[in-house]
């Protein structure tokens, strides 16, 4: 596999140097659209599915017996395109990765959906492609299949992209969001809130005397060590709505009741000190490498020993336990020991003006 | 953090409860003016843990929630028009107006944007020189000495590109309003510590004798309140009525002069309606007749006869004086929730209704 997607070495007909950016022609299915994936794409995910090159892939034979499909998607249009620690390339393929070992699912392969913007500068698409190529092999995920369209300017962020994803969920592996039951406990795998804070803060230019830095991680390495140390009831990676839209919706699925402490849940202090000043909540904040995990009591030692262990758990921690009343609702124990109800984020996240 | 975890220390916050307990020998209502220090009550669970006699009311201090329909609507005229981009602190393009919000003029095609500051408004104007930026002003005196200054560098540096919805309010006006009802039982008032950091505390002086009720100006934290709460008890309990500052690593009796000259230099005083109460006399601030120029209201007459339409369900202006409970709304939980509020109090997490429904959720299990 080429590591990095040949810019350099493109020929005749029509080299595709000559655009420094995406033009209308790229998303055409012509010459152009042919040179595209075959001076970029294509080396840069090489692998012998790719390489079929026909209008579907076709998979060799993905489950023994007993053993389930797990198939997701998602779509990413962040703003702005790179960040502090990640960049829409490694969100889309760890974004989709985390979605598939979040049902305790091996992921196998990816598919890449790219809507690019006329006037995108090629440089930006190679850079991404280029990390989304790195962050396959991290995740050990293939590019099984593509497609590419090009929108005039000014009909999209410069560039979205969508993924699909397939993975196995191993026999004996039952992991959903309704599986909490009572006497569970509750963990969560690191810091909230870095993600969301990092790309916050390069979009409204706030600065910080330490860069926060976006959590963007695989987790599929982490879901397995969890698995192969103790059962699991419920994962669930703490993307959009952060912490506080995860359990709503683990306690909705559960029909049970969360209960957490604040002080247990771990947050750096440089995204607790922007989040004071910018009126929001850290735990309603998006992560991108982070998951909760519901599991019985007795697993939770062994497994939280089992997360720390692994690069991507290392600040894991016990936050709470899942109790029978008032199902369907979050609380937590605050700081100065009272109880506040968790409710779910009405929509965007605003800024409260004092 | 440093200076938030001390104020939010639960070993403080045992002994001051256990102090205002000692203290309390009767039912006290108390209300809180400012809208922070209710979303500091709810979000740190303050509210469950105060000694039953200990009544908490919100006050009409969210600005969010005050700002009048009219206002709304005029900005939602605003941001409608073409060549126009709207800009407003965050929690207010979820309020609704009589037929929309600021966030379903966006979908429409206007040009609304978030800012932290009426300075970052200032910045947009002139990256825009061809569009009118228009700053929604809303807010206590804690915003109007920042919505002033940039009223102030828009003359300074020629943005003739620039205007201000203007609909600032002010608390001692709300304050003896509320007290002149004869629906209001209130027996004392936390003041709000922001609007004394500005204002001082001077201007509550003549409100306590008059109306023979402790104000104490009061934090936003958790340590905060209660030490305001624990003030507010001992003065009725000994049947005392004067100012107190509990909020001493910020407010002075004079307040930020540099602060309330800015405020002097731009606005005066005027009467100002305020949404679900109405009109308050000279209860708000409206630009000098010398910045006129920069009145979004002046420079697009078109906005000027908006018809309003409120819910006729709603009844937050009686929660804002504290004559009703939220629950005690028809509309609460059914029409009205934090998904399709009705009203701005189930808007804004500072709004009562907003804080009732988290709470009320959890009381009935």
């Amino acid at each position: 596999m080429t590591d990095k997607p040949n810019l350099l070495g493109w020929t005749c007909p029509r080299p595709l140097q000559n655009y420094p950016t995406i033009v209308m022609g790229h998303g055409a299915g012509g010459r152009m659209m042919a040179d595209l994936i075959e001076h970029l794409f294509a080396p840069a995910f090489d692998n012998e599915w790719l390489r079929q090159m026909g209008d579907s892939t076709a998979l060799e034979q993905l489950m023994e017996m007993g053993q389930r499909l797990a198939f997701t998607t998602d779509s990413f249009v962040v703003s702005p395109l790179f960040f502090p620690g990640g960049n829409i390339g490694e969100l889309a393929v760890y974004g989709t990765v985390n979605d598939l070992a979040m049902r305790g699912a091996k992921p196998l392969y990816l598919s890449a959906g790219f809507i690019l913007e006329e006037g995108l500068p090629m440089e930006t698409l190679g850079n991404i492609v280029t990390a989304m190529a790195a962050a396959c092999k991290k995740a050990g995920v293939n590019i099984a299949t593509g497609d590419t369209k090009v929108v005039q300017k000014g009909h999209g962020d410069g560039i979205y992209i969508n993924t699909s994803g397939l993975g196995v969920i191993p026999a004996d592996v039952d992991i959903g969001p309704a599986n909490a039951q009572p006497g569970d406990v509750v963990l969560v795998s690191g810091t909230m809130g870095d993600h969301g804070i990092a790309v916050m803060s390069v979009r409204e230019g706030l600065t910080f005397e330490t860069e926060i830095k976006s959590d963007t991680a695989p987790l599929n390495g982490l879901v397995e060590a969890m698995m192969e140390a103790g059962q699991i009831h419920c994962l669930r990676d703490a993307t959009r709505g952060g912490l506080a839209a995860v359990l709503n919706e683990l306690a909705g699925s559960s029909r049970v009741g969360i209960e957490f402490d604040e002080r247990k849940v771990p947050i750096r202090p440089e995204v607790n000190a922007a989040c004071e000043m910018l009126g929001l909540d850290p735990l309603y904040i998006a992560n991108e490498g982070k998951l909760v995990a519901i599991l019985p009591e007795t697993a939770a030692e062994v497994v939280l020993s089992a997360m720390r262990q692994h690069e991507y758990g290392k600040e894991a921690a016990i936050i709470g336990r899942v109790v029978a009343e008032h199902p369907g609702l979050v609380t937590a124990k605050t700081a100065i020991g009272g109880i506040r109800v968790v409710d779910v984020p009405a929509g965007e996240l605003l800024p409260r003006i004092c | 953090m440093k200076y938030l975890d001390e104020y939010r220390d639960a070993d403080l916050t045992r002994k001051l409860l256990a102090d205002i307990q000692k203290t309390v020998t009767r039912r006290w209502t108390l209300m809180e003016v400012c809208g922070g220090q209710t979303h500091s009550i709810i979000r740190s669970g303050l509210d469950r843990m105060l000694p039953p006699e200990i009544e908490l009311v919100h006050g009409p201090g969210c600005p969010v929630c005050v700002t009048p329909l009219e206002q709304v609507d005029k900005a939602i005229a605003l941001a409608s028009l073409p060549n126009v981009i709207f800009t407003s602190y965050g929690d207010m393009l979820r309020v609704p107006g009589s037929a929309q919000d600021l966030f379903a003029v966006k979908a429409a095609g206007g040009d609304v944007r978030v800012v932290y500051s009426p300075l970052d408004a200032l910045k947009i104007a002139r990256d825009n020189l061809g569009k009118t930026v228009v700053f929604f002003a809303i807010g206590f005196e804690t915003t109007a000495p920042a919505n002033a200054m940039a009223v102030l560098q828009a003359k300074a540096q020629g943005l003739t590109n620039f205007a201000v919805l203007v609909s600032h309010v002010t608390v001692p006006a709300a304050i003896s309003a509320l007290m002149d009802s004869p629906d209001v039982q209130v027996d004392g008032f936390l003041a709000a510590g922001h609007v004394c950091t500005v204002m001082g505390f001077w201007e509550y002086e003549p409100l306590v004798e008059k109306y023979k009720i402790p104000i104490v100006v009061t934090g936003f934290e958790p340590v905060d309140l209660l030490h305001g709460i624990l003030k507010c008890v001992r003065q009725l309990e000994a049947g005392r009525h004067t100012v107190e500052n509990a909020y001493g690593r910020s407010v002075s009796r004079e307040g930020n002069k540099p602060a309330q000259a800015v405020i002097q230099q731009v606005f005066e005083m005027t009467d100002r309606a305020w949404r679900g109460i109405g009109v308050i006399p000279m209860s708000g601030y409206r630009l000098r007749p010398e910045f006129a120029f920069f009145d979004a209201e002046l420079r697009f007459p078109e906005v000027q006869a908006i018809e309003t339409k409120e819910s006729p369900l709603c009844i937050s202006g009686l929660v804002l004086q504290g004559r009703k409970k939220p629950s005690e709304c028809p509309a609460f939980g059914r029409e009205c929730t934090p998904q399709t509020p009705l009203g701005a109090t189930m808007v804004s997490s500072e709004g009562a209704c907003a804080a009732y429904y988290r709470y009320g959720r959890y009381s009935n299990h």
